[in-house]
């Protein structure tokens, strides 16, 4: 997905004066799955690209002897913004969802208003482990599918193979359209906003609650 | 004659931080946007005097990143050397509930409106 990144002029667009709030949202999938093909869709600038390192004692190990002489890997990500009015600006973000990935998650996107996670119906494997992250951080979420022309499948089969609820929406893209791609962002924010406006009738502020398949 | 960036050896980016490697505060989100309050001036640290020309525009620290090359927690070490002189200000976030806990209604439907609008 290099070339996703590359194909535009680097025209810096600087924001107006008067942006003061920026928010979040995450594209999570495999690798080829679409993610900065969608971010580019929709966003007001070319992707931009760039890193974080996440030490091992990001990963926990609290013996410094461990990590003598080493080591220090980056990840690297994409995004993309949206000028959503003159204090508002989304930023869409591109991740990886491959294990090491996940160590960053609560440093980079603690506060994000929600994920999308982009699957290809080919791949639904290389998508368990996001959902089972994002399940574990309470982030919520919604899954689109990106349509890579392979055999089709019925929405039931999908979310069986991903083990879903019905409570999250499940629906289906073209990352590479301004329009579809805008529409799964409003679908998540949706989303979002049925969850909010269920936990404060409730009374109850998580969101992990009414999220997840499994209530204990 | 080289530039810091992504594929330096870290000793050689902590020797932009003076060797630190976290930022004194978590002041900084990703999608904090900084605003340059002077300008540069000669004798700066050159990625100070970069970060001073991107940020004559509010700019997220993540575009910061991403326009200096550097690592995300890198530039947070310099930007807070900044945000300690005054030489910039911080925009944080309004949204910042925890993971677990969800914007409210009335920013939602800011975001929906914007997004049906582009």
């Amino acid at each position: 997905m290099d070339s996703a990144t590359s194909d535009r002029p680097a025209v810096r667009t600087p924001l107006g004066s008067s942006a003061d709030n920026g928010l979040k949202i995450v594209v999570v999938g495999g690798f080829g799955v679409g993610k900065t093909t969608m971010v580019r869709s929709v966003s007001d600038i070319r992707p931009l690209n760039t890193e974080e390192i996440m030490t091992q004692a990001g990963q926990g190990i609290d013996d410094p002897s461990a990590v003598r002489g080493k080591t220090s890997t980056t990840v690297a990500f994409d995004f993309g913004r949206i000028s959503l009015n003159a204090h508002t600006v989304l930023y869409l973000f591109g991740a990886p969802g491959q294990e090491r990935f996940w160590f960053l998650w609560d440093r980079l996107f603690a506060g994000t208003l929600g994920a999308v996670v982009l699957v290809d119906t080919r791949r639904l494997a290389d998508s368990w482990y996001a959902i089972d992250r994002l399940e574990h951080h309470g982030t919520p979420f919604i899954v689109a599918r990106n349509d890579f022309g392979g055999p089709a499948h019925t929405a039931e089969q999908v979310r069986e193979a991903l083990d879903l609820s019905e409570t999250i929406p499940l629906i289906d893209c073209d990352a590479r359209s301004r329009a579809s791609s805008k529409g799964v962002l409003i679908t998540l924010v949706e989303h979002l906003h049925a969850l909010s406006a269920a936990s404060t009738a409730s009374g109850t502020s998580t969101a992990s609650a009414t999220a997840r398949k499994t209530t204990p | 004659m080289s530039r810091p960036g992504r594929d330096d050896d870290p000793d050689r980016l902590y020797t932009l931080t003076g060797g630190r490697s976290r930022a004194e505060t978590d002041a900084f989100d990703l999608v904090t946007l900084v605003v340059s309050e002077c300008e540069p001036a000669t004798g700066m640290q050159s990625e100070h005097v970069r970060i001073l020309r991107l940020c004559e525009h509010p700019t997220a620290v993540v575009e910061v990143a991403a326009h200096l090359n550097l690592p995300v927690s890198i530039v947070k070490i310099l930007l807070s050397d900044l945000l300690a002189l005054g030489r910039i200000t911080a925009r944080h976030p309004r949204m910042t509930a925890g993971a677990a806990q969800l914007p409210d209604t009335d920013l939602l439907e800011q975001v929906l409106v914007g997004l049906r609008n582009l």
